[in-house]
């Protein structure tokens, strides 16, 4: 490529105006061979991070939940996680088991939007959800009804479904009574159904052989399925404190994307459900596991493409929880801890907070001055720590397909992307795919132009 | 009973123009007249939202380059036009949402509304002035309406 003339072509989607997000792709192809596969993004949470320093120490569970409308919680919990470690403290288990109860909300709705409206058309042949509704409304209504039982849990606890009110640092400004939340109990049983169903529904898919060699990093908890809190591993044996976080992972910038890589000890690693499940998939309740069994999953799964049932697994688990939390349920009084700034005169105290977002490992940092001013924040969200794993899939699983005509090339790349649930998936159901054809001088146009 | 839904962010500049209206509705309304609800966010809650009414308004932010202040009128009866479909994270247009629920046949009987041309999304930022104006003159014609359909 370095040496070669580029003979390029694209294929674009007509590009609508947007307030945020924003991704392309873009293959290079030289000498009838994929060198190169890049996937751009645009992505805000750089801002955000300029726009926590100076804040007060308060302030970023609602500064910071407003990163994103489909995962606001769980950038609270990171956040609240992150300050409390720097303050030097601890919240009731009540508090924790009501943080862990508003997060199986957000996997809920995440997962469900996910599976139902952005995922499985690809598997069905459906250029979108609303094509499948079209044929299939009883099925893609079985999804909404799974993404209202988890939008409903979120706002009770949270005050709203969208960028919730209730957080602070410390717990919640009120805990809901437990009537609030039995009231929950019949729209979760039957979400905990469907989402049986949805197992079910989804293992019945075809999927392409494409087994990956993924270095996985996810949470682990000593007893728990990993949601709001534990120990950073990886399936080549890191495990690690959040704390330890900077230590090993770096980030970078690239070129073509506004969204920072990231490195493990510079290895492209991946996060999200198949990593979480990977890791994790022993700490799933019995019955958990046999329906993941039952749907063909092993005990870990390394095609990104069966993701989806992954997803389905972890959605019929954060019903199972979610339901497991509203009976042991005991209102935290008071609902928050008192978390005060480190007395200092100078310097710093730092805090770290991870936990798994819906489609990965958000880690926050935050180093706040005796006076609880944030001097310093960092933000990793999981969707730039997988554009390396995503855009190597992209690389490889391209390289067999470019016999194929630019359409389905295209359509076919996207469901790739699709499989790791970037932030950016509803801008990737309109990427624009862009096939650059390079050759070496000396080669005809005619050659290089040859797909 | 009319409902009429205003959606928007708050915190983004002319996105609020939805809001706006809403509740300046909700303030010159006749009591029983109208209901007013505010949609922050996820638009799929449209389905939920507009569940059991008959007659329902749509107010929100349009941004397809058009020149700022700009009313687009729309009638669910037809699909409404790219102006109301946007691409974003995870986030469903208006359009989107108005076709899944045609497609779930889950549209009241009547749907309509208005979208306003924004030019300014940052955070933090008031309405500006041409959406400001648009915001008033979307608030008459629908208190007109309101007022007819009484």
């Amino acid at each position: 490529m370095t040496h070669g003339t580029r003979i390029s072509r694209s294929i674009s989607v007509p590009a609508l105006a947007r307030v945020e997000g924003e991704g392309g792709l873009e293959i290079i192809v030289e000498n009838g061979e994929v060198a190169e596969a890049r996937l751009d993004i645009y992505e805000p949470p750089r801002f955000f991070e300029a726009l926590l320093r100076g804040r007060r120490y308060t302030e970023p569970p609602d500064i910071t939940a407003r990163i994103c409308g489909i995962c606001p919680v769980a950038y609270q919990m990171s956040a609240c996680q992150a300050i409390e470690d720097a303050c030097q403290a601890s919240v009731t288990q009540e508090i924790s088991a009501l943080r862990r109860l508003l997060y199986c909300g957000e996997w809920i709705e995440s997962h469900a939007l996910h599976v139902y409206l952005l995922h499985a058309p690809d598997f069905l042949g459906y250029a979108s959800g609303i094509d499948l509704a079209r044929d299939h409304p009883d099925i893609v209504g079985r999804g909404l009804r799974i993404k209202k039982a988890g939008n409903r849990l979120m706002e009770v606890i949270g005050g709203r479904s969208v960028h919730p009110v209730n957080v602070k640092v410390g717990g919640f400004y009120k805990a809901p009574a437990p009537a609030e939340l039995a009231a929950l109990v019949p729209a979760l049983d039957q979400a905990r159904r469907d989402a049986a169903d949805t197992v079910e529904w989804v293992a019945g898919f075809d999927f392409p052989d494409f087994d990956r060699d993924y270095e996985f990093v996810a949470l682990r908890h000593p007893a728990q399925y990993p949601i709001t809190a534990g120990r950073v591993v990886s399936s080549t044996g890191l495990d690690i404190t959040p704390a330890e976080y900077d230590s090993h992972f770096t980030e970078f910038q690239v070129p073509h994307s506004t969204a920072l890589h990231s490195v493990l000890h510079g290895r492209t690693y991946l996060t999200g459900p198949l990593a979480r499940y990977s890791l994790n998939s022993g700490r799933l309740p019995a019955g958990i596991r046999q329906a993941a069994a039952a749907a063909g999953l092993q005990a870990t799964c390394t095609n990104p493409f069966r993701s989806i049932i992954v997803r389905a697994v972890e959605l019929l688990f954060a019903c199972d929880e979610a339901l497991r939390l509203i009976q042991a349920y005991q209102p935290p009084d008071p609902p928050a801890v008192d978390v005060r700034p480190v007395a200092r005169t100078e310097g710093t105290a730092t805090g770290y907070g991870c936990t798994e977002a819906p489609r990965g490992l958000l880690y926050h940092r935050y180093a706040i001055t005796g006076d609880g001013t944030i001097a310093d924040a960092k933000i990793v969200p999981p969707t730039s720590q997988n554009q390396r794993a995503i855009e190597a899939d992209l690389k490889d699983f391209a390289a067999t397909r470019l016999d194929l005509e630019h359409e389905k090339l295209t359509s076919e790349c996207e469901q790739a992307v699709r499989n790791h649930d970037p932030c950016i998936s509803c801008a990737a159901h309109f990427l624009s795919l862009r096939v650059a054809q390079a050759h070496r001088q000396g080669t005809s146009k005619a050659q290089a132009q040859g797909r | 009973m009319i409902l009429l839904i205003g959606i928007g962010n708050p915190d983004r500049g002319d996105d609020a123009a939805g809001l706006a209206v809403a509740r300046k509705i909700r303030a010159a309304a006749v009591p029983g007249q109208v209901i007013v609800r505010e949609l922050i966010g996820d638009q799929l809650a449209l389905l939920d939202a507009w569940t059991g009414a008959s007659d329902v308004y749509v107010v929100d932010a349009v941004c397809s380059g058009g020149t700022p202040g700009t009313i687009y009128r729309f009638d669910a009866a037809d699909a409404l036009t790219d102006r109301f479909r946007h691409r974003g994270t995870h986030t469903f247009s208006l359009a989107d949402v108005v076709e899944l629920a045609r497609a779930l046949d889950r549209l009241p009987r009547h749907l309509a509304g208005f979208g306003i041309e924004g030019a300014c999304w940052e955070l933090g930022a008031p309405l500006s002035p041409r959406v400001a104006a648009a915001v008033d003159a979307v608030t008459s014609q629908l208190l007109k309406e309101l007022k007819a359909g009484v």
